[in-house]
This record gives C-alpha cells, structure tokens and sequence, in this order.
C-alpha cells in the first residue's frame, strides 16, 4: 500500500531534523492561523494561487525563490560551521547528513532559488517591457510555477520523509546508481528535477513565443529593452539544453528503476555518457541564470546614470555571443578525464573566448556610468559591488579553462570559491539589485533603501570573507566536499570562511527585514509608489501605474524608439494615450488547474520514490483528465468592460496629478 | 496543448492561432535535441552487449525482422498523410471529412503501435531485455520513447476527435489541429531517423 | 560615497596582499614535481596577464563611479552619448588581445603538460626508466600495484626523486579523482576504464606527499587518503624491501584477500549509518600477477572494448584509454 516507505524512513531521531520539523509545523501553523484570521483563504486562492496574472505568478516565483534562499543559506551555514569545527576531529554533521546537505544546497540554489529568481523576474518585466497584457500562454504560465514549486515541495520533504540525495547537485553515477546509493535519497532528486525541469521548458517556450509575437507596435527587434533580449537569450539556451538534462537524469532513472545499464559500472554502462549529457546542460545553465541577470544590469545602470546605455548594440551581439558559445564549452568541467590534448585545448580556449563578449558587457556598463550623473541607490551598490566581484570571479574561471592549470584547480575549494564568486557576484547580485529596482512596479511600495545598502555591504564584505579563504586552501591542496580534515594550515582559513557566512546571514536578514517592512509599511504616506515612475525609468514598463493594473496598458502603446518610454517623455508624448477612448479588454480567466497538475505532480513524484505504484498511476491520470478537461473548456476569457478601463486609468491619473500639484 | 487568450482588445482570432502554432513549434524543437541526446546515448552505447543477443545474432536468426520494421515504417508514414487530409478537410470546414480522416491516422497509428509492442515482446523473449546490457538499455530507451509520443499523440488525437465531433470544426479548433498534425509529422521525421540509425545502419 | 572608496580600495588591496604572501607556502604554489612546477609558471603568468585587465577595471570603476557620482555637478554629464567606435573597437579588441594569447599558451601547455605524454628522464639521470605504478581506487582507500616488484601497498606509495613515474589507473567502485597536489596534475580513475598519468618527484620528502581524492564517491571520501613518499634510489629500494617483507598477500580478483580489501568499509558503513574508519596503510608481499588487469576487464566482459569516446582501438591488453585527439 505505501510501497517501500516504513515508519522507520521517519528521522525522529535525529535531532537538527526534529528540530527543524518542530519549527516548520509552528511557522506553518502560525501562518494558516493568521490566513485563517484575517479571512483571506479566498483570496489566496482566488487571486494569487489560481491566477494566470504574469505579475502576480512573479511575485510568487520570487516568494518561492526567497523561501528556498533561507533553505539553501541554512544548508550552507551548516556546511561552513562544520568545516570550521572538523579539524582533526569528526564535527557535528556525520558523512551521511553532511553529503546530504551539500547536495541539497546546490539543488536547491540552482533549481529552487536562482531558476525561481530568474523565472520571476521574466515574469514581472518581460510583458510588461514588450508592451503586452500578458505573456502568449497564460495557463501555462501558471503550470510552469506550480510544477516548480511541486519539485521545492519534494526535495523539502525528504528533510522528513526518508532522506535526500548524498550524490552531489549533478548526481553523478557511479555514485548516484542503486549500487551505491540504495536509499531514495537520489530518486527525490531525480524526480524534484525533472518535474521543475518541465516547468522551466515551458517557461521558455511562453516567454519567447511572448518576445517574438507580442512585442508592442513600432518595437522592432533593435529597440527591445535589453532585458528582454537577455531572456531571449535564456530561453534559447534554457530550451536547447534542457532536454540534455532530462535525458540525463531519465537514464538514471531507468538504471535505478528497471534495472538498466546506461551508467552501471558493469555490462556496459558509461558514466562519461553521463558526464556529458549533464554537462551539456550544466555549463549553459550557469549562463541562462547570468545572462538575465546582465538584462538587469543593463535596465538599471542607464536609469540611475541618467543617459542611454552604451553601445546597445554590442551588448545585443555579445549577449548572442555567449548564447552560441555557451553551447560549446561543456568538456571544461571534465578535463581531468583523460581526454586528449588537443580536445582540451580545444575547450579551453572556446572556454576563453566567452570571457571576450563578457568582459565587453563590463566595459559597457562602466561607459554607461561614464559622463553619468549617478545615484547611488541601492540596485546601485549591487552594480558596482558586482562589476568588482564578477571581474575576479571571470579571471579565476579562466585559470579554470586553461587545461594545464585545471588539472590542478579541478574540484578543489578553488573551483568552489570560483563559481561562487560568479554565481553570488553576477547572478546574486543581478537579481536582488532587479529586485530592488523593479518590486515598486508591481507591489506598489517603495523599500528601504538604508536596508537595501546594509544588506549589499554585509553580502560583499561577507562574499570575501567567506570565499577568498575557500581560493586559498584551494591553492592549498583542500578539494571540494570535505566532512572532515587533518591539514592545520586550512583550519584558520576555514574559521574566517564560517564567520564569512555568518556576516552574509546579516545580510539575508536585512533582505528579509526589507520585505517585511516593505509590506508593513504599504499603506503609510511616503511609503507607497504613486507615480509609477518612481526611477524616472525609460522603458514601457514605467509607464503604467504601479501596481500595474491587471491589463498592463490600457491601449497598447506605440514604440517610436529604443527607450520607448524616455523617448515619449523627452517628446512630450502621452505613452498611456489618456485622451483616446476606452475599450473592452479581454484577458484570460483565472484558473485551478495549474494548481492542481502542480500538486498532483508532486503526490506522483512522492509515490515514485517510495515506489507506491497505484499512486503514481491515479496521479498521471488525474493529471490526463484536468489537461483533457481543461482543453474542454470553452470560455478562458473574460471581459473587463472600457468603463471599468476608464475608471481605473482616471484614478491613476488623478493621482498623478495631485503628485505633480505637491 | 492549445490556449487561446485573446491578446487585443479587437481579439483577433487569427493571432492566437500563430502563437500555439509558434509556441507548439518551439517545443518541438526542444523535443528534438531530447531525441538527439537519446541518439547520443545509443550511439555512444551501442555495441555493448556483454553476452546479451547481440542486434546482428537476432537479425541472423529472424527475430528482427526487415519486414516488420519496414510495416511499422509504412503504417506511421501512412498515418500522417492520413492526418494531411484531416487538415485538409478541417480547412474547408468539412467536419465529417476531418473526422473520417482521424479515424484513419489514428487506426494506423495504433497499428504501427501495435507491431511495435509485439517486437519488444519478442525481443524481450529472446534475451534482448533493456536490463541486459547498455546496448538494449539505451535501443528501448531510445525506440520506447519514440512509441510513448506516438501514444500520448493517440489520446490527444481522440481527444481531439471527440472535440470535432461536439463542436465542429470552428476557429478554436484549427489551432488545436494544427498543432497535433506538427506533432504527428515530427514523430514521422523522429521515426525515419530511428529507422535509418537503428535499424538500417545495424542492418548492413 | 565619500566614505565608501577608501574602504573598498582597503579591502580589495588587503585581501590581494593576503594572497600574495599566503601563496608562498601553499603547495600549488610550491609544487615538489616537474609538472606541478609547470603548472605553476602557467598559473602565475596567465594571473598576471589577466591582472594587467583586471585590475585597471576595478579602479576604473570605482573612480567613474565617484567621479560621475550625481552631487559632483562639475563632472561632464553627456546624457546623449552611448556611442563612440573607438570605444567599441578597445573594448572588443583588449580582450581578444588577451584571449589570443592566453589561447597560445593554453595550446601550447595542454600538450606539453597532457598527463598521458611520457616525461623524459632528467638531464642528470639520463639512463633512469619510468617506473610503473598502477593504481585502483577502492572505496575508499587506494590500491598501488607494484607490477615490476610484484608488491601491493594500501594508502602509501614510494617513488624515487628525479624518476619519471607512470601511473596507469582505474576503479573498482565508484569514481574518484586520483590527486598528489604538490607534484602536480590529477587524473580521474573509472571501473572498467584506464586512465594514465605521468609525473617527476625533484625534492625527497620522508613523511610524504599528502595525496587524496579529488571526485566525491561517497560516505568515506574525506578519509580516502595517502601518503606519496619521495626517497632517493636507495630509500626507494628499501622501502620495496620493506613491503616484499610483508607475509600478506593479494591474490586474484575474485580472491578473499582482495574481496575483502574492496568490501571492508563499505560493509562497515552499511551497519554504521554511513560512518566510515580510515583504512589504515597496508603492504602486500605478493601480488597476483595482471591484478589490475583482471579488474579492468571484469566490467568489459573480459575484453577491453569500452572507450569513452566510441572510437574502437585495436590496443590488446595493455593500454585501454579514451585519449584520443593527439
């Protein structure tokens, strides 16, 4: 009946995971009391868990990613407390806790947090900078978040239902195969991922068909806001290398489940198979997740510097450079197989060649600021701390793509410290400081600015305290994923990296404390956004209010340049065209369905790792029956009627005006 | 999976139709690098049989036969040309004539879903299991795969049917068509490949 | 902003001098090997190049960040200008300078340091011929054959200094990476494939050279440890006395002995929760003949036909690698 999972798979005895539950259940409880309280179960549902508003599943995404941040952080204190105690002695985490908990924060900083990140902030800008009222697929939209957040649900289980993964983030086999790992540990992963994976295939499809068809009239392809270039350029990549990774983990799957030989040490199987399966997806993964985060950058330098960006056009190129070259350079995580000189040369130097179009993208931002009047808020200081972090990180990466010099940085702390330095530096940074900027937009309300800076100085002084230690004891000798170590001479270096990830934790904090007051404050003067505009911003989507109303635009605007909206105002151009009439809108119907696939694949991938196979097969076929049924159904639309239109657009512009007036 | 929002206000119909169709097209390209990377992992695995019936062993003795194969090819050909006049008649708006014509694409479909289930079978009876070795681990992974899409285009092509046959062909359907007769003739193309590679190349 | 510059300047100047002079006893920077010594040299000069950019950038930054800050109403404010041809040709071209070199050198040093190409005897030991060592990696302990000696070690290894050594490698469980930092590159090792590697001793070290694994395999991957000991030819030839010495021996493949060196921990941590003890270092008097052969063999059906990249090679019982491209 509940196929192989016992009471015994229960970890009530382990106290952190107890701990841990008791909390969870108490913030849990706490949080459906008050929901409960204020009566807002409704309208949870209703208007945020069943919605198809591209806004509002952005604002959820990033919910979702900030969730699995803390996640994720917690992991890594825990990791860098016991590496600062394990010298010479056993720590407080034994192997098989340890493994779990480095695995699992890499799943989910990559999977849950950055790809959520990066998902919600497509969501909230794209539509709204092409000029849409929505992205091409809506409903699909909405199935992409819950089969993302069914893949978070699953790996945050298995905290206390079994056990997770202890292969690593990439599972790779031998390890990871039944002989070695015969616990479901590695089955969560797998089925985690490629039920997240689907959704972010369908991200992909959504926002390109939403780039290439519904861009607003008069946006020709060299006036797209680089943003929305930049998720181009991660959706090609995202849908070029995906089916890499599903084939990857599916073959794993296969092996564990029907006892194939795809990577088995025995009858045939190669794991080098693996390796460049996953590869091909891993190395482009780390540029669909950089590469939006550059879009961000590129919005927000030439709004706080007061002039266009710099050379638009190359930073187009060189984004469509490193997509291309992305594709080429997997071979550069294994160089130590084996492979012949001439092979690794050869993916070294392509390797080398992305730091080319990257190091360009630098140099744009640095003219953009150049004859600028910049001020420095806080998406500021993530700019500038990130051109400083993110030129050492693309140097350290380099010395990783020499062969010669890889063969002895290979997964030493080095390589940690290095793709940590990008990730943290570029992708990090990137997001929070998209964060910071755009949330106005769609929330509504100001952040603290004094916050935000706090939590920019704590990341960055923290990133070196934590990470620069980690460059040195890889120079040392110290490789990846040690439990425990006899060598003195790393031991300090690894206590000043423990007290750098508690310096990043104030900085977790001052984020967390950002949002909440945000959200506290809302609906006190001062606090609230009533222009719109708040950045004196350039492209389409300051020119609505904030929050945008569900529609976006209530006439579709007319582009008459790169820059739309500092065009139109510079030009005296109305870009909302108050004085035109109204019309009906209509805009795709809320939806359950989404949901439910969404919970219905997780209650299937639950059943597949403890091998309950009479769930797995009534989940697929609900899952048939709400898409068969969904496709039934004839009226997704509704309409909001061009009296509704005009009095909200006269509300705005009323409080437009009395903004002016004070 | 279709979805039809209206987009603009003046809700052209003709614009969605463009979008699953674009959106669909897109998907299916990632479709395809999934298949390239099945056909990665047999060619990299291929040979491998460690004591299991090798390809050339069940060829010799008539358990892969040319013939079977050859029918399978000829049904699925057959069947997208049966779904080319489906969408020729939902077209012209002739319900009857679409409907006739799913009938058709879908019989033989199944037919070549059929004889595929039944080589499995043999081939599984005769040692060549895809536990065996890497070799039919990554031929059934590869060949299975294919026959899962021709199924799930089966159920949505039912599905479908059922559809035309309530509501008519209307300007919501088109799109819903169009996107399965993409997805059919892909799943030719998919099949000539698995054909030439597999089979073919083994063959000579 | 005032208050900012000096403190990242502070920072970022602090922490290049903590690597400066923490590098002077860190054993990539202080590699006892030849090729660890390459290495080395190609690390330092690629930094630097790379320096001679990176560091101009960061101040760049900082500087047009203070100097265009919004209150310097002095500054030149071009709210028009995004574009300048001069410009783009810099930005395009610096890099790619760079790049191109870096590229030279890159080509040049992945042949000249490939861990499969042979090293040449030294020029003052002219005659000496590379010893051979094959290695197995056990979960999780290491295995060192002897072929030419007939001896097997656990977790120690010898060589003589200014003596090529030849390793050839694979795995009888799960991946790992077989690393000894201070003499230079690593190399992965998979069951039923064979890996090479060559690398040079030059300075002696009695208590030996840490060596580890480099690839995670599992519960008893931090303990997966050895010591690589450096000894003159006549430390070296006592050492091999010392371990014929042994009474232990290590027969076949399928042999008790062996079974249950390869078995031990992992049974161990099977009852144990995934707690794993270190193997302690062991020597084997005698060893079966093609030991490592056999174990290569006995996940490719006895024949050696895998090759990592699907090209067939026609090597008999020697040498089965997928190094390929020369």
């Amino acid at each position: 009946m509940l196929g192989i999972l016992t009471l015994k798979d229960i970890p009530y005895n382990v106290p952190i995971l107890v701990g841990t539950f008791v909390g969870v259940v108490i913030v849990g409880l706490a949080v459906l009391a008050a929901i409960t309280y204020y009566g807002k179960w409704t309208v949870l549902f209703k208007n945020w868990l069943f919605s198809v508003d591209h806004k509002r599943i952005g604002i959820m995404y990033i919910v979702l990613a900030l969730v699995m941040l803390f996640r994720g952080f917690c992991d890594a204190l825990m990791m860098r407390t016991q590496q600062a105690i394990a010298f010479d002695s056993p720590g407080y985490l034994p192997p098989h806790h340890y493994d779990q908990i480095f695995t699992a924060h890499g799943t989910i900083m990559i999977f849950f947090m950055a790809m959520a990140f990066m998902q919600g902030l497509f969501n909230l800008i794209v539509p709204l900078q092409v000029g849409a009222r929505d992205v091409a697929f809506p409903f699909l939209n909405s199935l992409s978040f819950w089969l993302t957040t069914a893949g978070a649900i699953l790996v945050n289980i298995s905290l206390f239902i079994g056990e997770f993964s202890t292969a690593g983030w990439l599972a790779y086999p031998p390890v990871s195969e039944l002989q070695f790992s015969p616990g479901v540990g590695v089955d969560y992963y797998i089925w985690a991922v490629q039920i997240s994976g689907i959704g972010t295939v369908l991200t992909a499809v959504n926002f390109m068909t939403t780039i290439a068809k519904m861009r607003a009239p008069g946006m020709t392809w060299m006036r797209l806001p680089v943003f929305c270039w930049t998720t181009l350029a991660s959706c090609i990549m995202i849908y070029t290398t995906f089916p890499a990774l599903t084939v990857s983990v599916a073959e794993l799957t296969l092996d564990r489940y029907l006892g194939m030989h795809f990577f088995t040490n025995d009858l045939g199987g190669n794991v080098m198979l693996y390796l460049n399966l996953i590869w091909a997806w891993g190395h482009p993964e780390v540029y669909i997740l950089v590469i939006p985060a550059f879009g961000c950058f590129s919005e927000l330098v030439p709004v706080f510097c007061k002039k266009p960006l710099f050379g638009y056009a190359t930073m187009v190129y060189a984004t469509l450079t490193i997509t291309v070259l992305s594709l080429l350079v997997w071979v550069h995580h294994f160089f130590t197989m084996g492979a012949g000189a001439s092979v690794n040369a050869f993916f070294g130097i392509m390797t080398m060649i992305i730091a080319i179009p990257t190091g360009v993208k630098i140099f744009n931002w640095l003219f953009t600021m150049y004859r600028g009047r910049i001020e420095f808020t806080a998406p500021m200081y993530w700019t500038i701390g990130f051109m400083i972090v993110f030129v050492i990180g693309g140097m350290t990466g380099v010395m990783l793509a020499i062969p010669a010099s890889d063969f002895v940085l290979h997964n030493s702390e080095f390589l940690i410290a290095h793709f940590h330095n990008t990730i943290i530096g570029g992708v990090y940074f990137g997001y929070i400081a998209g964060m910071n900027f755009w949330a106005p937009k769609v929330t509504g309300f100001k952040m603290s600015q004094g916050l935000g800076k706090a939590a920019f100085w704590f990341w960055f002084f923290g990133f070196f305290l934590s990470f620069v230690p980690l460059y040195i004891t890889g120079f040392d000798g110290m490789v990846r994923r040690l439990n425990h170590y006899d060598n003195p001479d790393w031991h300090m270096w690894l206590i000043i990296a423990c007290i750098g990830a508690f310096c990043i934790l104030c900085g977790v904090v001052c984020q967390l404390l950002q949002i909440f007051l945000g959200i506290w404050n809302m609906d006190k003067p001062g606090h609230r956004d009533v222009t719109g505009d708040l950045w004196d911003g350039r492209t389409l989507e300051w020119s609505t209010s904030s929050p945008a109303p569900i529609y976006n635009f209530a006439h579709i605007p007319v582009v008459h340049a790169r820059d739309a909206f500092a065009y139109d105002k510079e030009h005296g151009i109305d870009t909302r065209r108050t004085s035109e009439p109204y019309q009906d809108i209509v805009m795709p119907k809320n939806t359950s369905a989404g949901f439910w696939i969404g919970m219905i694949a997780f209650v299937l991938g639950f059943g597949a790792v403890w091998h309950i196979w009479w769930l797995v097969v009534v989940c697929a076929i609900l899952i048939l029956l709400i898409v068969i049924g969904y496709s039934f159904k004839e009226d997704k639309e509704f309409v909001i009627p061009a009296a509704e239109v005009e009095r909200i657009e006269k509300e705005h512009s009323r409080k437009l005006m009395t903004q002016v007036a004070e | 999976m279709s979805e039809n929002t209206t987009m603009t206000a003046n809700g052209a119909h003709h614009e969605h139709e463009n979008h699953s169709a674009f959106g669909f097209w897109l998907y299916l390209m990632s479709d395809c690098i999934l298949f390239g990377c099945l056909f990665a992992s047999y060619a990299v695995l291929h040979g491998q049989f460690f004591g299991a019936p090798t390809f050339k062993q069940l060829l010799d003795a008539g358990d892969i036969e040319f013939t079977t194969v050859a029918y399978e090819t000829a049904l699925l050909l057959l069947s997208s040309l049966a779904f080319g006049f489906a969408m020729l008649s939902a077209r012209k708006s002739n319900k009857s004539g679409t409907l006739l014509w799913m009938v058709v694409a879908a019989v033989l479909g199944a037919g070549f879903l059929g004889l595929e289930i039944k080589e499995f079978i043999h081939l599984i009876s005769k040692g060549a299991t895809p536990e065996s070795c890497a070799h039919w681990s990554a031929f059934f992974t590869l060949v299975g795969t294919h026959g899962l899409h021709v199924t799930i285009g089966l159920i949505w092509m039912i599905v479908l049917m059922i559809q035309v046959a309530t509501k008519g062909v209307n300007s919501n359907m088109m799109p819903r068509l169009t996107c399965l007769s993409l997805f059919w003739h892909f799943l030719d193309i998919i099949w000539i490949c698995v054909f030439s590679f597999v089979y073919l190349l083994s063959m000579v | 902003m005032k208050k900012i510059l000096p403190k990242i300047t502070l920072s970022v100047v602090g922490l290049a001098s903590t690597l400066m002079l923490g590098g002077c006893n860190l054993v990539i920077m202080d590699p006892k090997g030849t090729v660890g010594q390459g290495e080395k040299q190609l690390i330092i000069m690629s930094v630097i190049a790379m320096l001679c950019i990176v560091i101009p950038v960061i101040i760049a930054t900082l500087l047009v960040a203070y100097r265009y800050r919004k209150s310097n109403t002095n500054a030149t404010y071009a709210p028009k200008w995004d574009f300048s041809t001069t410009i783009e040709i810099l930005v395009w071209g610096i890099p790619m300078c760079l790049i191109a070199f870096l590229a030279y050198h890159t080509y040049v040093s992945s042949h000249e340091l490939d861990p499969y190409k042979p090293i040449a005897a030294p020029a003052d030991n002219p005659n000496v011929k590379p010893i051979k060592i094959q290695v197995v990696a056990l979960n999780w302990k290491w295995l060192f054959i002897y072929p030419e000696y007939g001896i097997a070690t656990v977790n120690e290894m010898a060589i003589p200094v200014n003596t090529p050594v030849a390793f050839r490698l694979t795995s009888d469980a799960t991946m790992n990476s077989f690393w000894i930092p201070q003499l230079g590159s690593q190399v992965y090792v998979m069951a039923g494939m064979q890996t090479q590697l060559h690398l040079m001793a030059t300075s002696p070290s009695a208590e030996g050279y840490r060596g580890v694994s480099n690839n995670y395999s599992g519960a008893g991957y931090s303990d997966m440890k050895f010591r690589a000991i450096a000894t003159d030819q006549k430390g070296f030839d006592e050492w091999v006395e010392k371990v014929k010495a042994s009474s232990k021996q290590l027969d076949g493949k399928d042999g008790d002995a062996y079974k249950h060196l390869k078995n031990n921990q992992m049974e161990y941590a099977k009852q144990n929760e995934g707690n794993v003890l270190p193997e302690p270092v062991q020597y084997f008097g005698t060893v079966k003949h093609h030991l490592f052969d056999d174990i290569v063999m006995q996940y490719n059906h006895g024949h050696y036909e895998v090759d990592t990249h699907g090209n067939p090679q026609a090597v008999p019982t020697q040498s089965n690698d997928n190094h390929s491209g020369e």
